[in-house]
Order: C-alpha cells, then sequence, then structure tokens
C-alpha cells in the first residue's frame, strides 16, 4: 500500500481544519464589536438568566433516552437488512433474529425491574 | 449479489465454550429477574454450573487449531489455556462474592450475568484472529467491568472507581481503534496472519521497502498504549490504585486477573501473530552478511516493551513497599507483576534473519514460543496465587471495608493456622519461591528473556523480585511471628471463602510440584501459531 493512497484523507483533514478555524474567527475578524452588559449576558430565550443551566434532572429522562437509542438502533439497522432481505435469506432470518433475541432480553430486562413505569 | 455465508462455513462448533457462555449470560440475566431476593445464591450456582460446563467444552481447543467465523477466530492451544485460566479465575471470584456481596448489602443478580460477560470477552480475546475481533472482545470484557467497579453504588468511593475506569477505558478504546485503523491502512487487512505476511512479505525483508511502514509502528505504538492500560503497565497505571481500592474487592480480586488475562491475550495475539517481524532498523549487517549467517536483531516495538516491562516492574514494586494498606498493596504488586509478563512480550520481539542466498532472507521470531509458554503459565500461577490472596484479605475485611491493614495479619496464625498458613504460600508464590506455581512462572519468563538477549531486563526482573520479597514476607512476619492487639472474628471466613482460597492454594501448590501439566498443554502452541503463518 503506497502511501499516496492516503493523499484524499489528508487533504480533506487539512481542508475540514482550516474550514472550521476560517468559519470561526472569520466574525471576529470582520465583525464590529460593541458589547453591552445585555449583549454578553447568556441568552436564555430573551428572559433574563435566572440560574445556571447545568441542573439536576430525573433519571427517568435518562432512561427513556436509552431506551430510545436501543430501539433506534434497531430500526437502523432493519432497514437495510430489509432491503436484501431476499439476497441473504435463512442465513439473514437467523443472524437477524438473534440481534432481536438480544435486543427483547434488554426490554423484557428492563421492564420486569420497572424502568418503563414512569411514577 | 451479496455473498453470503453458509452456517457450515463459518464452523461455529469450533467457537462453542464462548457462545455457549455468552447466550447462557443473556438468558440467566432474564431467570435472575425471576430468583427472589432472598435467593440470589440461586444465580451463583447457576453461574458456576455453566462455567464448569464451559471448562469442559474448552478443552477440545487444546488440539483443534481451528479457524472459524471466515478466519476470524481461532481455538488453538492457546486460546484453550486463555480459556482455561480465565474459567477457573470466575469461579473462583464467585465463590469470593457469594457472602462478600450479601453482607456488604449489594448483592444484585446483575452481578454474575457481567462477570459472565467479562469472561466471555474475554475468551474471545484469547481466540481473537483479527483486529476487529481483539476489539469487540476488548469491550465485551470491559463495559461489564466498568459497571461491576461501581457497584457498591451508595459508596463515593466505588462511584468514582467505575467512572474513572470507564472514561480512562473508554479513551484507551479509541487508541486501539485509531491504531488498527493505521495497521490497516498499512498492511491492507485487518487479519492478524494476514498482517503477519504483508509485513514479512513472501521471501524475507521487503518491509524495508514499504513506504506504510511509519503507519505500521504508529500503529503498533496504539495498540501497546491501549492494551498496555488492560493490563497496567507503567506509565498507563495511573487508574489502578484508585479503581482497585474502590471497587467491591471480589471485584478487584477479578479484575486484577481477568482484565489483566484479556490484556495479555490481546497484545500477544497481536504480537506474536500479527507483527513479530516489524523490524525497521537492519542497519548495515545486513548488507555484509555471508549466505548462510545469521543476525539477531530488534524488532521495533522490542525497546518500547523492554522500557515499559522495566518501568512497570520497577514502579509497582516499589510503591508496593509503602503501602499499608493489603488490597492497596495488592494493587500496586499486580503492577509490578505485569512487568514480568511483559517481559516475557518483550522477548517475542527478538527477531532472526538469515541470508539464505544474493538478496534472499528468511526472518524467524525464534523465541516466540517460549516467551508464550512463559507469559501463560506466569498468568496462570499469577490467577490462582492472587485469588488465593484476595480470598484471605477478603475473610478479615469488616463489612464497612476496614480490617484490611497490615496489623490486622497480626497473629493470624494462632486465630486461624490454616488461613495463614495458605497466605505464606500465597505469599511466597508471589515472590517465586520454589515448589510454588510462581516460580516456574517467574523462572520461564527469565529463561525466554535470556535467550532473546535480554539480559540487563532479566537483571531488573530478578532485582525487583528481590525487593518484592520485602513486603510480601512482611505479611507472614505479621502472622507469624507478631501477637494481636485485638482478637476479633474474621467475619468474611465462611464456608465459601474458605471453598475459594483452598481451591486457589491445591492450584498453586500442584503447578509449582508439576509444572508439566501446564506445560503439556501448551505443547503444540507454537507449532500451531506456525502453520496458521505459513
Amino acid at each position: 500500500m503506497a502511501l499516496e493512497q492516503f493523499a484524499p484523507v489528508g487533504m480533506l483533514l487539512l481542508l475540514s481544519t482550516g474550514l472550521v478555524l476560517i468559519i470561526l474567527n472569520i466574525s471576529a475578524v470582520f465583525g464590529p464589536k460593541n458589547p453591552t452588559t445585555r449583549k454578553t449576558a447568556p441568552y436564555e430565550s430573551g428572559m433574563k438568566p435566572i440560574g445556571p443551566a447545568v441542573r439536576r434532572l430525573p433519571v427517568k429522562f435518562y432512561l427513556i433516552g436509552v431506551l430510545f437509542i436501543l430501539f433506534d438502533i434497531e430500526v437502523i439497522f432493519f432497514l437495510p437488512w430489509a432491503v436484501v432481505f431476499r439476497g441473504l435469506g435463512f442465513y439473514g432470518l437467523i443472524v437477524m433474529g438473534l440481534f432481536v433475541f438480544i435486543l427483547t432480553v434488554g426490554l423484557i430486562y428492563e421492564w420486569k425491574k420497572g424502568a418503563l413505569e414512569w411514577e | 449479489m451479496i455473498d453470503v455465508p453458509s452456517f457450515a462455513e463459518l464452523n461455529l462448533e469450533v467457537a462453542l465454550p464462548g457462545i455457549f457462555l455468552a447466550l447462557f449470560t443473556t438468558v440467566l440475566l432474564i431467570v435472575d429477574l425471576f430468583i427472589p431476593k432472598d435467593r440470589k445464591i440461586t444465580t451463583a450456582h447457576l453461574t458456576i454450573g455453566a462455567l464448569v460446563v464451559a471448562f469442559v467444552l474448552n478443552l477440545p481447543a487444546f488440539n483443534a487449531g481451528e479457524t472459524a467465523m471466515n478466519e476470524m477466530f481461532i481455538a488453538d492451544a492457546f486460546a484453550g489455556f486463555v480459556n482455561m485460566i480465565v474459567i477457573t479465575g470466575a469461579i473462583i471470584t464467585v465463590l469470593l462474592s457469594v457472602d462478600y456481596m450479601k453482607r456488604s448489602g449489594i448483592e444484585h443478580g446483575e452481578f454474575y450475568s457481567l462477570l459472565l460477560f467479562s469472561v466471555s470477552g474475554i475468551m474471545f480475546m484469547g481466540s481473537a484472529n483479527d483486529l476487529i475481533v481483539v476489539f469487540i472482545a476488548l469491550e465485551l470484557l470491559s463495559i461489564p467491568l466498568y459497571v461491576m467497579a461501581a457497584l457498591r453504588h451508595d459508596d463515593v468511593k466505588s462511584e468514582e472507581s467505575g467512572i474513572k475506569y470507564f472514561i480512562l477505558g473508554a479513551f484507551a478504546s479509541a487508541f486501539f481503534v485509531y491504531g488498527a485503523a493505521l495497521i490497516y491502512g498499512a498492511t491492507g487487512t485487518t487479519n492478524l496472519p494476514e498482517i503477519f505476511r504483508a509485513i514479512a512479505g513472501a521471501d524475507g525483508i521487503v518491509a524495508t521497502e514499504n513506504s506504510a511502514m511509519i503507519y505500521l509502528v504508529i500503529g503498533a505504538a496504539m495498540v501497546i498504549v491501549a492494551l498496555g492500560f488492560k493490563v497496567a503497565a507503567v506509565p498507563f497505571h495511573m487508574w489502578t490504585p484508585d479503581v482497585y481500592e474502590g471497587a467491591p474487592t471480589p471485584v478487584t480480586a477479578f479484575m486484577s486477573v481477568g482484565a489483566k488475562a484479556g490484556g495479555f491475550a490481546g497484545l500477544l495475539r497481536v504480537m506474536i501473530i500479527g507483527l513479530p517481524l516489524l523490524v525497521v532498523n537492519f542497519g548495515d549487517a545486513v548488507e555484509t552478511m555471508a549466505i548462510g549467517e545469521t543476525i539477531t536483531v530488534p524488532s521495533a516495538w522490542q525497546t518500547a516493551l523492554w522500557l515499559i516491562a522495566a518501568a512497570t516492574m520497577i514502579f509497582g514494586n516499589f510503591i508496593a513497599i509503602s503501602q499499608t494498606n493489603v488490597k492497596r498493596m495488592l494493587a500496586y504488586s499486580s503492577i509490578a507483576h505485569a512487568g514480568y509478563i511483559l517481559m516475557a512480550v518483550a522477548a517475542v520481539g527478538t527477531v532472526q534473519i538469515t541470508k539464505v542466498a544474493e538478496n534472499d532472507y528468511t526472518m524467524v521470531a525464534v523465541y516466540a514460543e517460549s516467551a508464550l509458554n512463559g507469559a501463560l503459565v506466569y498468568l496462570l500461577a499469577y490467577t490462582f496465587t492472587n485469588l488465593g490472596a484476595f480470598a484471605v484479605v477478603m475473610s478479615l475485611e469488616n463489612n464497612d471495608g476496614s480490617g484490611t491493614m497490615l496489623d490486622d495479619f497480626n497473629g493470624l496464625s494462632k486465630r486461624h493456622p490454616l488461613t495463614a498458613a495458605m497466605m505464606a504460600f500465597f505469599m511466597l508464590s508471589l515472590i517465586g519461591v520454589p515448589t510454588t506455581a510462581g516460580f516456574i512462572g517467574k523462572f520461564l519468563i527469565f529463561d525466554a528473556a535470556i535467550q532473546a538477549g535480554l539480559i540487563p531486563l532479566t537483571i531488573i526482573g530478578v532485582l525487583t523480585s528481590a525487593v518484592s520479597a520485602y513486603y510480601y514476607v512482611r505479611i507472614i512476619v505479621n502472622m507469624y511471628l507478631k501477637d494481636a492487639a485485638v482478637t476479633d472474628e474474621a467475619v468474611g471466613l465462611t464456608p465459601y471463602v474458605n471453598y475459594a482460597t483452598i481451591v486457589a492454594f491445591a492450584g498453586t501448590l500442584i503447578f509449582g510440584l508439576f509444572p508439566m501439566l501446564a506445560l503439556d498443554l501448551l505443547a503444540s502452541s507454537g507449532a500451531q501459531i506456525a502453520t496458521l503463518l505459513f
């Protein structure tokens, strides 16, 4: 494998780094600067800021988030599988069955542990 | 269209022990939900049963040497031996956990599932024949350990230990992926034997002319960093004492042997099968060689591993001296033991070049087999000995985590003579005194290192072993020559912990007296690896 084959990757790396730096700094170079207290304060939908943004949230939201990711990924894997289902045949069915089995075990576990109950 | 493999081609029965354990664990997770909270002992029994079945299923691996899953997985004597080490270690860990988890109020059935997931990860690591499998196994063995470290969730220290291990472990995984990507970029394959062939070339020194060599070296360095983190080698050891102290003691015991066995299995696989001939600096010697002449050169990563091994042995042993908490002392000494095994890995990197004809050379990593045998036997010995030592520490540990200071061992020989005798034996094995398994492991490793020409490293190893005798013997002195100030009950000295101690003691003694038992199992490993490569 010759090194030259990696040239596009290197160029992409340089381009993307350069572009990010330009975008981040271009307004600082060209934009007018006229700071006031109001302008430099954190933006909170036009209201006056009333406290730190980092607050404790109920853990339930995270549980829902984790569940969402789980089934989100399941759907993402299902789509290409469904597209080539005929080509994969019995083999694909078994492998996908295993995948769904593992996810189902996770779901049963959560259900039984009471993660799906809001109260 | 799509190239669909058939199940017969996948050759799945070769991977049966790992697959069985992984599937069983998935089912155990559900079964455990229906076991009432005061009967979690059933889950522990099921776990031990599954481990025993996996142990039996693993036995054919020793003379199989077959690949599965399109060459990504291999079951050979190496894999069989790693599986044997980790399954035995896990059985002892379960015996240790049963009562400890109950009396410290963290008895969860999930613990056993997590342990088994981690074990199956280590088993896949031992059988990995492809960088991608190494990575998946690395994650499968690590992620359950992150959770297990934080299992004592009402204790801030345990939480800290879990999160620290998780963040640093994720970082190490990223290193591994980057390294694997660079190796793939340089050789065009992730399959370890094919990486070997890409480096060695069909007929000798092709590798020097490879313009992608620099990427191979950086890739190898990153893989060493990632796996060095898993085995707690200096300078990637910073997490070890904190994590070991915060995690529940059985988890610490398992981490110090299981995660280490997994990390070393991966490191040995990548180094022995993938990258042994990664030589960049041949010097002028090759030019002036006569036909038929043979020289030895170090591979590109040998010096790095040399330095890491030396630093690990020195640092681990010297810091362990100043520890007064035996749990912390064992954590630091486990760093030191990683150093001895790294010495064996470094010995693999001595490459022999023979000039067969004009412009025709052959390269062989001649000491790979003896180094491999040394590393694996050492891991086996260390597993038994260290788990035994942890079992004794745990039997003295109070429910609030106190009771593991050096002074708590005072006069143990009068209170519990049998436990004290076994602890003394474990300490001697950790030093490497003859008739113990630790001696056999150290002997084989030093032997391999001397053969490979790593004389200064061997001297450092011997001297640091002598240093380690100081803090190990101190425990024996406390147990036998000092009188106890207090005569408290050893609350942890329950039947299960006793079984664990006895199993560990038996292993240490048997492999110390009859080392051929272990060596015979490994006898075919070198030949199997050679057939894999050529």
